[in-house]
C-alpha cells in the first residue's frame, strides 16, 4: 500500500542528513602518487585483511617467493588468498599485533625482503575480453582482490552474486568523502583509462550493459580525467557529479542519490539491480585480470599534521606504517591520533608498529588542532544528531537507552541500522561519543547473544551427558537382568535335567524290582 | 590501559555557551527596548531575576556535589533568568524576580536532573506558578513611555521595586486584556477600537503595557529572524506557530468580525513572537523530528488561540506551552523519521522480487 | 467542627480501606512457581554447583525468595545477571560480575596419569580420555566449575583465563566525566 507514496520520496538525487567536515585534501590533493617509496626490510603480511575466513599460509618458513607469488589460500567461500608483495625468505609464521584499536595479535607472515623485486613468472598482458564471465569472477578472487575503499570485502563474492542476480547497473565509488583522504581522487586522475579498464572488465564479468561513476564535485580534476576515460563507450559508461557532504561515499546514500531506489533493510543492492565497486578496486581487477597481477600494494594517504611531507605512496601491503609515516616526515612528538582510515570512520591505533593492509585507504598522524578532547557533558536535546544521520535513526535516544542500560529498547530506535558514519557524534554540542555508545551496544548485543547461545549449548550438552549416564545405567540394567535370567534359566535347566535324571533312575529302579520280583 | 578511543576524532563543536549567548543576543534588542520604555523598575527587576537564576542554579549544584565554575559556564541558567525576566510585569516587586528565579531553577530544572531533563520550559512553569500565586503583582501592566516621560525617578523606581503599592495612574490594562474585559461586558469590536488607544505602529515598536520584554514585535521578529540565519533555531516550530494562529485568527475574524481582532492584533500582541521564536523553540522541551516539530508548533498555536478567545485569561502562551511540553514525549515516541530501507512502520522495504 | 468531624470520618475510612486492601493481598495472593520455573530456563542448567546452591533448580528457588542475589551464577555472567535483574525487578551491583575473564581448564600433559576421574565429574562431558590415557579438555563445552580440578590427583587440572583475540574483542563502554 506504502509503495507508491514512498516511490515519490524515491526522487532521484535526493540526499538526508549528513555533515560538512573540513575538507582537508590541499596538501595531498595536487601531487602525484608516489611510486619510489624504498621496500621495507621485512614484510608483515596478516592473514586476515579482509572480511570472512582467513586465509592459510601455503609456504613454510625458509621458502623463498617470488613477488606475487601465493602464499596464503582462501578457506571457503567468503574469504580472499594473499600474494607476496616483493621477493624474498619467508622469515616466520607467527602472531603479530594487527593494525586494530586493541593491537591484539592475528597470524602473520613474515617476509624477508631480497631487495630484488623478482616477479613471478606469468604477468603477461592478456586480452581480459577474450574470457567469460566466470572466468573473470574467478580470476578475480585468485587475485586476493577485495574492496579497497575500506570494507575490503572478497570482490568475487560480490561480482558472483551480482552476475547470479542480473543485476542493470554497476556503480562505481570515486566518492572519498573522508577528509583528508586523496587516494581515490589521484587515482583517477592519473590512472583513469586503467579504471575503465577495470570496470569494463567487471562489466563483462557480471554481464551487465550500464555504469556509473559518481564522483564528488570537489575533485574537478578526477571528474575530468574520468569524463575523458570513458568517452570511447560514452553509450555504457557514465560519471555522475555527486553534492560534496559526508557521507555521500556510504554506499547506500548514493545508490539512492543515483537511482532513487532505496536498499531495503536486511537486503542487498543486488536485490534492486545495483552493484557498487571502489575506483581503487575497479584498478586492482584491471591489474589482476589484463596483467594477471595480484593485489599486492595499494595506494594509500599519508597525512595529518604532525606529518611534514604529506603524501600518496603506493606501498607494498605488510608495511611497516612508522615506514610509511617516516617516509613523510613523521613528527611524532606532534602526534595526538595515529588513525587508519579517516577522521570520520578510522580507527585509532596505539602505535604505528603495525602492518599496511588491503583495506587501509589513509594513515593519519593529527595533531593536538586536529582533534577533539574534551569530555562529554549532558545531552541538550537538541537534535542535531537527528538532523544529521544519513539513515533517519534517532542517536540521542538511542544514546541515552544505552546509558541506563537497556540496549533492547535501544534497538526499537534503530541501533542495528546504524553505520557508525559519525556524522551525529559530529554535530553534538555536547561532544557526547554517541557512535562509541553504539559500536559498545552492538558489541554487547552480540556478547550477549553468543552468552545465550552458549548457555543454551551448555544445558543441550549436560542433558546429553544426563541422558548417556542415563543410557549407561539402563544397559547395565539390561544386563544385569540378562545375567540373572540367563542364571535363572541354567539353574532351571539344571534341575530339570536333575529331575529327569531322577524319575529315570527312579524308573529304571522299579522295572529292576519287578524283573527281580517275577 | 589507556581507553580506547573512537572515531570521530573531530567535532563540529559549538559549545553550549556559544549556543545560549546567541539566544541572549537575539533577545537583547527586545529587552534593551522594554527596559528602556518601563524605567528604572524594569531595569532593577531584570537584575535580580537573572542573579536569582545564577544563585539557585549555584546551590542547587552545591548541594549536588557537582562542580559549579564550569556548570555555570553553560549559560543555560542565565538564559533562563533572562527569558523569565522579559516575561514579567515590569514593575513588579523584588522578590516576584527571586521567587520566580527559584521556581524555575530549582523546581524546573534542576529536580528533574539537570541540563536536558527537564518536561516543562523552566521559565514559563515559574510564570505560571507566579501568576496564579500572586494574580495582583502579576497582573499589573504601566505604561511605556519613551524616554522617562512621566517615568518614576530613580529612588521611587527602588521603592516600587522594594514593593511599595504603585502610585495611582500608573497601573492599566494591556490590550489584549482591555479587549477581553470589554469584550466580556458585551461590547463589539468597532466600539472598542474607537474607546480604547490601540495603535498598531506603536505597538510593534513596543510603546504599549505589557511584560518587560515581550512589547517590541518588531525586535522580537528581527531577533528570532537572526536565530533562524544562525541556524540556531529551525523554522518548523516558529513557522507553524505562527501560520496555525494566522489561519485560525483570520477564519475567525471572518466568521465573526464584531469580536475577533483578526490576524495582525494576534501575530502583533502580547509575545506571540516570543513564544514562537524564543519559548517553543526550547531544545530540551520540544521534540526530536521535523514532522514532531511542526504538530508541536501548530499544536502550540492553537491552544494559544483557543484559551485567548474563549479561556479566562486573557494571555495564553504560558499555559499553551506547558501543554504542548507535556505532549512531546508522547509525538516523540509516534513521530519518528523512517529508517533508510524501511517503511514508516519500520519494516523492511518491499521490493519487486528479482530472480 | 467541621474540619474535625472531616478529619476523623477520612482517617476512619483510609484505614478501613486499607485494612481491606491487606486483606485482599493475602487472600489473592498467587503462588509465584512459574517464577522459579522462568528462571531455572534462564539459567545455563549444568548443574555445576558454582553458585553455592545443589543445582539449578534449588539456585531458581533461592532467587525467588530472595536469599540469592541475581549475580550468583558464574557461567552465566553479566547477560544472565541483568536478564533476572530485570525479571525480579532487583537492584544490580554488577561489580562483582566479569571482573574475571571468561576461564577454561586445561589439562597439562605431562602430568595427567589417566586416572579417569575428572570426565565422571564434569558436567557437561567437555573431557575426554580413556583409562591410563592422556586427557584433554574441549574448549568449547568448558563452563570453568572447577570440579575437574578439585577431583584430580595430581593437579594437572588448571583453570587458565581465555586469552582475548581479535575475534572476542569488543568496544568498552564510553566513560562519561560528570553528567
Amino acid at each position: 500500500m506504502w509503495k507508491p507514496y514512498l516511490s515519490m520520496l524515491f526522487k532521484p538525487g535526493t540526499i538526508r542528513g549528513g555533515v560538512h567536515p573540513e575538507p582537508r585534501k590541499e596538501a595531498t590533493a595536487n601531487l602525484t602518487i608516489e611510486t619510489a617509496f624504498p621496500l621495507p626490510s621485512i614484510l608483515y603480511l596478516a592473514l586476515q585483511q579482509h572480511v570472512g575466513k582467513a586465509a592459510e599460509p601455503v609456504v613454510r618458513v625458509g621458502d623463498r617467493v617470488l613477488k606475487g607469488q601465493l602464499i596464503a589460500v582462501s578457506q571457503g567461500n567468503v574469504s580472499a588468498p594473499l600474494h607476496a608483495p616483493t621477493s624474498g625468505v619467508i622469515a616466520d609464521i607467527m602472531d603479530f599485533p594487527s593494525a586494530h584499536p586493541s593491537a591484539l595479535p592475528t597470524p602473520t607472515i613474515l617476509l624477508e625482503t631480497d631487495g630484488l623485486d623478482e616477479w613471478r613468472e606469468g604477468i603477461e598482458e592478456i586480452d581480459p575480453f577474450t574470457l567469460s564471465a566466470e572466468e573473470i569472477c574467478a580470476r578475480v578472487g585468485a587475485a586476493g582482490v577485495v574492496g579497497m575503499g575500506g570494507a575490503a570485502f572478497p570482490s568475487r563474492v560480490k561480482l558472483n552474486l551480482g552476475r547470479e542476480r542480473r543485476i542493470e547497473t554497476l556503480i562505481i565509488n570515486g566518492g572519498e568523502c573522508e577528509p583528508y583522504l586523496t587516494c581515490d581522487d589521484r587515482l583517477m586522475q592519473e590512472r583513469a583509462e586503467a579504471i575503465v579498464d577495470g570496470i569494463r572488465i567487471m562489466m563483462r564479468g557480471l554481464q551487465c550493459q550500464q555504469s556509473i561513476i559518481g564522483i564528488e564535485d570537489n575533485k574537478l580534476d578526477a571528474i575530468e580525467a574520468m569524463r575523458r576515460a570513458v568517452a570511447p563507450w560514452a553509450s555504457q559508461m557514465a560519471v555522475a557529479v555527486l553534492p560534496s557532504l559526508y557521507p555521500m561515499g556510504w554506499d547506500k546514500q548514493m545508490i539512492r542519490y543515483l537511482t532513487g531506489l532505496e536498499v531495503p533493510a536486511g537486503g542487498r543492492a543486488t536485490d534492486i539491480g545495483v552493484l557498487m565497486h571502489n575506483v581503487g578496486t575497479a584498478y586492482a581487477v584491471h591489474e589482476a585480470i589484463r596483467y594477471q597481477k595480484p593485489l599486492i600494494s595499494r595506494v594509500v594517504t599519508v597525512s595529518g599534521g604532525a606529518v611534514a611531507r604529506p603524501r600518496n605512496v603506493e606501498a607494498p601491503l605488510g608495511t611497516p606504517l612508522s615506514a610509511l609515516l617516516d617516509f613523510c616526515g613523521y613528527q611524532p612528538e606532534r602526534k595526538a591520533r595515529l588513525i587508519l582510515g579517516g577522521p570520520m570512520m578510522g580507527e585509532a591505533l596505539p602505535h604505528a608498529n603495525l602492518p599496511l593492509v588491503k583495506g587501509a585507504a589513509g594513515i593519519l598522524a593529527l595533531s593536538v588542532e586536529e582533534v577533539s578532547a574534551s569530555d562529554a557533558k549532558s545531552c541538550i536535546r537538541c537534535s542535531r544528531c537527528v538532523t544529521a544521520c544519513p539513515v533517519g535513526l534517532l542517536p540521542l535516544e538511542m544514546m541515552s537507552r544505552i546509558r541506563a542500560g537497556q540496549l533492547e529498547s535501544a534497538l526499537k530506535f534503530g541501533l542495528k541500522d546504524c553505520i557508525s558514519c559519525g556524522s551525529c557524534s559530529y554535530v553534538c554540542p555536547s561532544e557526547i561519543p554517541l557512535v562509541h555508545y553504539f559500536k559498545y551496544a552492538n558489541g554487547e548485543l552480540m556478547a550477549q547473544q553468543q552468552a545465550k547461545h552458549k548457555s543454551e549449548q551448555t544445558r543441550k550438552l549436560a542433558d546429553e551427558r544426563q541422558a548417556r549416564l542415563e543410557r549407561v545405567r539402563q544397559e547395565a540394567a539390561a544386563q544385569a537382568a540378562a545375567r540373572k535370567a540367563q542364571a535363572l534359566a541354567q539353574a532351571e535347566a539344571r534341575k530339570a535335567a536333575q529331575a529327569a535324571k531322577a524319575s529315570q533312575s527312579a524308573r529304571s529302579a522299579e522295572t529292576q524290582t519287578v524283573e527281580s520280583a517275577s | 590501559m589507556k581507553p580506547v578511543l573512537s572515531a570521530p576524532f573531530k567535532n563540529a563543536s559549538e559549545e553550549h555557551a556559544a549556543i545560549m549567548d546567541k539566544v541572549m543576543l537575539a533577545l537583547l534588542p527586545a529587552t534593551v527596548i522594554g527596559l528602556f520604555v518601563f524605567g528604572w523598575p524594569a531595569v532593577f527587576l531584570f537584575l535580580i531575576t537573572l542573579l536569582s537564576a545564577i544563585g539557585w542554579e549555584a546551590v542547587c549544584l552545591r548541594l549536588a556535589g557537582r562542580p559549579i565554575r564550569s556548570t555555570l559556564a553553560d549559560h543555560s541558567a542565565l538564559l533562563t533568568g533572562w527569558l523569565l525576566a522579559i516575561s514579567l510585569p515590569p514593575w513588579a516587586p523584588w522578590w516576584i524576580g527571586v521567587l520566580g528565579g527559584f521556581i524555575a531553577i530549582v523546581v524546573g530544572k534542576q529536580v528533574y536532573g539537570g541540563l536536558g531533563q527537564n518536561l516543562f520550559n523552566p521559565a514559563m512553569l515559574a510564570r505560571v506558578a507566579l501568576l496564579v500565586s500572586f494574580p495582583l503583582e502579576m497582573t499589573t501592566w504601566t505604561p511605556a513611555t519613551l524616554l522617562g516621560d512621566g517615568q518614576p525617578g530613580f529612588g521611587a523606581a527602588w521603592d516600587i521595586f522594594l514593593g511599595q503599592t504603585i502610585p495611582d495612574g500608573y497601573s492599566g490594562a494591556t490590550s489584549i486584556g482591555y479587549l477581553k474585559t470589554e469584550l466580556s461586558r458585551g461590547k463589539m469590536l468597532p466600539a472598542i477600537a474607537s474607546e480604547g488607544d490601540y495603535n498598531l505602529g506603536l505597538n510593534l515598536i513596543g510603546l504599549e503595557r505589557g511584560s518587560l520584554g515581550e512589547t517590541s514585535a518588531i525586535a522580537l521578529l528581527s531577533g528570532g529572524i537572526w536565530l533562524l540565519r544562525q541556524k540556531v533555531i529551525s523554522w518548523e516550530i516558529p513557522v507553524s506557530l505562527l501560520l496555525t494562529v494566522a489561519v485560525l485568527a483570520g477564519v475567525a475574524v471572518v466568521l465573526d468580525p464584531m469580536h475577533q481582532p483578526g490576524i495582525g492584533f494576534h501575530l502583533g500582541s502580547g509575545g506571540m513572537l516570543l513564544f514562537a521564536f524564543f519559548i517553543a523553540t526550547d531544545y530540551v522541551t520540544s521534540p526530536n523530528t521535523r514532522v514532531g516539530q511542526m504538530v508541536f508548533g501548530a499544536g502550540c498555536g492553537a491552544l494559544v488561540f483557543i484559551i485567548r478567545t474563549w479561556g479566562a485569561y486573557p494571555e495564553g502562551i504560558a499555559f499553551a506551552i506547558l501543554l504542548m511540553n507535556s505532549l512531546t514525549p508522547l509525538i516523540d515516541h509516534y513521530i519518528r523519521p523512517r529508517i533508510y530501507g524501511r517503511d514508516f512502520k519500520g519494516q523492511p522495504l518491499e521490493m519487486e522480487g528479482k530472480p | 467542627m467541621y474540619l474535625i468531624y472531616a478529619l476523623f470520618s477520612l482517617t476512619l475510612m483510609g484505614m478501613a480501606f486499607g485494612y481491606l486492601l491487606g486483606i485482599a493481598a493475602r487472600h489473592f495472593k498467587v503462588e509465584d512457581n512459574p517464577l522459579a520455573e522462568k528462571i531455572e530456563a534462564l539459567m545455563p542448567g549444568s548443574q555445576c554447583g558454582q553458585c553455592g546452591y545443589p543445582g539449578c533448580r534449588p539456585a531458581a528457588e533461592a532467587l525467588v525468595a530472595g536469599e540469592a542475589p541475581p549475580t550468583l551464577c558464574p557461567p552465566g555472567g553479566r547477560a544472565l545477571a541483568e536478564q533476572l535483574a530485570n525479571l525480579l525487578s532487583l537492584e544490580l551491583d554488577l561489580s562483582g560480575v566479569d571482573d574475571h575473564l571468561p576461564m577454561v581448564a586445561q589439562v597439562d600433559e605431562t602430568l595427567c596419569i589417566g586416572c579417569c576421574r575428572c570426565y565422571k565429574v564434569c558436567p557437561t562431558d567437555a573431557l575426554v580420555g580413556a583409562s591410563k590415557m592422556i586427557h584433554v579438555v574441549v574448549a568449547d563445552a568448558c563452563i570453568a566449575c572447577g570440579k575437574c580440578v578439585d577431583v584430580c590427583p595430581t593437579e594437572c587440572l588448571k583453570l587458565h583465563p581465555v586469552r582475548p583475540t581479535l575475534k572476542t574483542w569488543r568496544w568498552p563502554k564510553p566513560l562519561l566525566a560528570g553528567a
